[in-house]
């Protein structure tokens, strides 16, 4: 295979989504059978093509795609190491997830639009990871913000449209903050790929007055969409979504891109060296720990369990944000992983609320009493998941916490030690009580009762995809030292960055 | 080739015109369809011939300037031409449909009046782009006006009839404004032409006052912000396919002659100050036009407010061009130039769609108040898929041509110093954002009542998609359209304004 078609894998990455977006609406509402197959077979192709291409760069062949837009602004795609690990959790993910949502939305309406749109919302997550410049990264940025809304407001309720315009609000506005930053940078340094060193690196110093500015900027700017404090308000209010798009989107796609972004700004726009000298990396810590700490307070309070989860989210994310603001190989490789691990946790956590709502109509964590005995295999998974974000080994959340707090050791930042031992007892004090009332107590309250005696577990469609992202999530702490695991990427990810 | 093509592309909509006036309906509807396609083919080639000839210029009967007329063509004009020739096809094709929908007595009476009416609106916007002396496009400004006030009318109801006095007046007003200019500089230098007199002028209280003049009618016209107070109702109130043309079109031709005798005529007079008045202006356009938008309760004129606001846009490349002295000044006055154009293209390509989606909605509905859009996601996919994609060029967000004009039009302005602009643009976005977003909300909650829908032929939704799908598209692949209308660099002040 030649270089011109090797080089159009990332089109055909993107395009595998987005042309199953684009069929799936096409297709139009009625047309439910052939919609799955389009879907499973799109999802089924990308994440093929993603494993191709995976192996082409392990084995050195240089992948780029780049043409020009106007003058000095080119459109180009590559994928490195980074890329990958966050294009491979969404692929797969997104496959898994299409399962789910297809069980999920069973016969509801405007399956369709939520189906194309999904689909959209993944190109772009994808996109966002393939981007090889600033404007690219950009583009996806704004288009993720763009097929998520349809998504956030898909029950079409009063409520759901607030949610989507807090939604819209937010997001908008760091899209906004970003672009300051980013034209701003633009007129300084010209056009900025991802590249080590960094373009910034090779600036005069007279501007570092500007750059300090321009830095917030841009880390807000992509920081909202991670839900970085003060930032954090649109995603506990975006989960009047449908299950799925919870699952997938605001555990996963959409919050990863801000914190994949926030890695991006920090290696590939600013680069360590800069940001070191100018000492922004100990207050963008300083940041991620007061929302990690944050998060977990607020998440300790709410009895909704998809709000519970979505503060847990909050906090999570920023271990990413952490783990790059704490120089060393290890730390930033405890953060990048967590990028992976948090996500196959999350989701199977989200996975499982929404197969509590749909078979019990189980909302509450106080609504959750009694329900180990009635649907012990969504339990397993449930406590499969909170015990990772926990941090018990072997579960993958484990190892995020471990590398992280040995690198921070190592970067002689001890202090960082103490936030994570205080985010974990938060983690226990939130989730330990849901896990206790499942398995020990006896359902008392009279919706519960109300039940027809018959209602256990889901049907296939949804009850497979949560066993395994729970099996997933064990197998990546377990195997955390085979070749293949999101561990060995995500340090190969930072030695990368650090030259080494 | 040229100098055939450069009379045809005015001549062609003329005589289509003619027909149109003088034969039946069908006929007429015929040879609109064909005008419109011959003329745009016109201009293709033209396109093509000047991009490997460069400019060129036509003296009309052999006779050249000063005595005689003559037709230029350069990038700019030819920019404008393309532009028009777009919006104008598909213009076409959905009145065609449009139009054969009514069978009210006022609207078919509309339908009959609007071929002859528009082709010739069509011939005089061309004209307008190829004329090379001031008093011509005075002349021709007056033709436009009232063929444009025309359209607006076209239904003859009670509150369209208000709206297009109103507009004709503006319109009558903006143009002797303008003549006043042409006296003092025809007084001054004894010629008209557009070349002549650029060489011909040197800065002092008459060109100052001929600019001032000339450009405050102009703007006028252009419903620069704050004379906009004609465009809402007059584009809210006239036909779909009118508020189409006007919104996309007419006021750009307008600004266009602002833009050329900023450049081509008063480079020397241009002061600083100047400048940053039209600067200001831009602004008040962007935050007054956004807010009124946002504030509207029909989604006509929400677009309407929207024009206003999006017109602001264009203005930032004035007070970049003053600063014309500075260092790599001929850099950055390119580059807002071209982000002004683009904005100018963008829009009208966003704007046409938007406008047609609304009167897919009035067919559909019955009307196009906001709550109305209630559930129309579900109903009328293509449609609010159509707004929505036209509604991310407005909001200037990537990749469309929207975000390319944005990006070009901040770059200039902070390359040029002049930073304070730029959070103007970008807020404005955000303001385009939330108007935008008005009318989308509703769409995607369930519908109250499921009051049947009156059918709407697909060819207007497809015709709105497509040119949705177009302002998206020029963004992703600007640098040829570009590189059109850089040919003859409009956008250079040279000392002494020599050619």
């Amino acid at each position: 295979m030649n270089a011109f078609w090797t080089n159009l894998l990332p089109v055909g990455v993107l395009a595998a989504s987005f042309l199953t977006g684009l069929g799936i609406l096409l297709l139009g509402e009625a047309r439910a059978r052939a919609r799955v197959v389009v879907n499973l077979f799109g999802a089924a192709l990308k994440l093929a093509l993603v494993l191709w291409m995976g192996w082409l760069t392990y084995n050195g062949t240089l992948i780029e795609m780049r043409f020009s837009m106007v003058a000095d602004l080119e459109f180009v795609l590559r994928a490195d190491s980074l890329s990958f690990l966050f294009m491979g959790l969404s692929s797969a993910l997104w496959l898994i997830t299409s399962i789910y949502a297809i069980g999920y939305l069973g016969n509801g309406p405007n399956r369709a639009r939520f189906f194309g749109f999904f689909s959209w919302c993944i190109t772009a997550a994808v996109g966002v990871a393939l981007a090889g410049n600033v404007i690219t990264f950009f583009i996806f940025y704004e288009f993720l913000t763009l097929s998520t809304y349809p998504l956030v407001v898909h029950s079409g309720t009063e409520n759901a449209l607030k949610g989507g315009r807090t939604y819209l609000f937010y997001t908008m506005g760091g899209g906004a903050l970003f672009f300051v930053g980013l034209i701003w940078l633009h007129v300084l340094a010209g056009p900025i790929d991802f590249a080590e060193p960094s373009v910034v690196a090779g600036l005069p110093a007279g501007l570092q007055p500007q750059l300090m500015i321009i830095f917030p900027l841009m880390i807000f700017g992509v920081g909202v969409k991670a839900a970085l404090f003060p930032f954090h308000g649109w995603l506990p209010i975006a989960m009047v979504a449908p299950a799925p798009v919870s699952a997938l989107l605001h555990a996963v796609a959409v919050v990863k891109a801000g914190a994949f972004g926030v890695a991006r700004v920090v290696y590939h726009i600013f680069g360590l060296d800069v940001l070191s000298d100018f000492g922004l990396l100990t207050p963008l810590a300083v940041v991620a720990s007061i929302t990690i700490v944050y998060g977990s307070l607020r998440a300790l309070t709410q009895d909704d369990l998809k709000r519970r989860l979505a503060y847990s989210t909050v906090s999570q994310v920023s271990y990413v944000i952490l783990g790059v603001s704490v120089l060393g190989v290890t730390a930033s490789a405890g953060g990048l992983v967590h990028l992976v691990h948090q996500g196959i946790m999350k989701i199977t956590l989200f996975f499982c609320a929404g197969l509590l709502a749909e078979t019990v109509h189980v909302k509450t964590v106080s609504g959750m009493a009694g329900l180990g005995r009635r649907m012990p295999w969504t339990m397993a998974a449930f406590t499969v998941g909170a015990f990772g974000m926990i941090g018990l080994p072997p579960i993958a959340g484990f190892i995020s916490k471990w590398y992280l707090g040995l690198g921070a050791l190592e970067a002689g930042q001890p202090w960082v030690v103490g936030v994570l031992v205080a985010s974990t007892l938060l983690n226990a004090g939130y989730f330990l009580p849901i896990l206790y009332t499942a398995w020990f107590t006896e359902s008392v309250s009279d919706d519960a009762q109300a039940l027809p005696a018959s209602a256990r577990e889901a049907d296939g469609w949804m009850l497979y995809p949560t066993i395994i992202t729970a099996v997933l999530s064990v197998l990546a702490g377990i195997a955390a030292g085979a070749g293949w695991s999101p561990l060995t990427l995500a340090r190969a990810v930072a030695a990368g960055v650090y030259g080494l | 080739m040229s100098e055939t093509l450069m009379p045809l592309a005015i001549l062609l909509p003329f005589v289509g015109s003619l027909i149109c006036f003088v034969s039946r309906h069908r006929v007429s509807v015929f040879t609109g369809c064909v005008t419109a396609l011959l003329t745009a083919g016109t201009i293709g080639w033209l396109t093509y011939d000047v991009a490997i000839h460069g400019v060129q210029v036509y003296a009309l009967g052999g006779w050249s300037a000063p005595l005689g007329i003559h037709l230029r063509v350069d990038g700019l004009a030819l920019f404008m031409m393309i532009m028009s020739a777009i919006v104008g096809v598909a213009v076409t094709f959905y009145a065609v449909s449009y139009f054969g929908e009514h069978d009210a007595q006022e609207e078919k009476r509309g339908a009959e009046l609007f071929w002859p009416i528009w082709m010739f609106l069509w011939a005089s916007m061309n004209a307008l782009y190829l004329s090379g002396d001031i008093f011509n496009i005075y002349v021709i400004l007056e033709i436009l006006g009232l063929a444009a006030v025309g359209l607006v009318a076209l239904t003859g109801r009670r509150a369209v009839l208000v709206a297009g006095m109103r507009y004709l007046l503006a319109a009558m007003a903006g143009s002797l404004i303008y003549l006043l200019g042409v006296v003092l500089l025809y007084a001054a230098h004894g010629t008209v032409d557009i070349v002549l007199l650029g060489q011909a002028i040197e800065p002092g209280a008459t060109a100052m006052a001929a600019m001032t003049v000339m450009t405050a009618g102009l703007l006028l016209k252009t419903a620069m912000f704050p004379l906009h107070f004609w465009l809402p109702p007059a584009h809210a109130s006239a036909t779909a396919p009118v508020s189409a043309i006007l919104s996309a079109l007419v006021v750009k031709a307008s600004f266009y002659l602002i833009l050329r005798l900023w450049f081509d005529v008063f480079h020397a007079t241009i002061t600083l100050e100047a400048g940053y008045v039209m600067g200001a202006l831009g602004t008040g356009a962007i935050l007054w036009g956004s807010i009124q938008a946002l504030r509207q309760a029909r989604v006509k004129m929400m677009i309407a407010y929207s024009t206003v606001a999006q017109l602001g846009y264009l203005f930032f490349v004035f007070p970049v061009s003053a600063d014309h002295d500075a260092a790599n000044a001929a850099t950055w006055i390119s580059i807002a130039g071209q982000g002004s154009l683009y904005q100018a293209l963008a829009h009208a390509l966003a704007k046409t769609s938007i406008f047609l989606s609304a009167g897919v909605l009035l067919h559909a509905a019955g009307s196009d108040h906001i709550d109305h859009m209630r559930g129309l996601a579900q109903r009328l996919p293509v449609t609010v898929f159509a707004m929505a994609l036209a509604g991310v060029s407005l909001m200037g967000l990537p990749p469309s041509g929207g975000f390319v004009a944005k990006w070009m039009t901040v770059q200039a302005v902070l390359a040029a110093g002049q930073w304070w602009w730029a959070p103007v643009i970008i807020g404005g976005g955000l303001l385009a954002a939330g108007y935008i977003f008005r009318i989308l909300r509703p769409a995607f909650s369930p519908a109250d009542v499921q009051e049947a829908l009156h059918p709407v032929p697909r060819s207007l939704e497809l015709c709105a998609l497509g040119m949705a799908i177009l302002s998206i598209v020029i963004g992703l692949r600007a640098t040829d359209l570009l590189d059109v209308l850089l040919i003859g660099a409009p956008f250079a002040i040279q000392a002494g304004g020599a050619l």
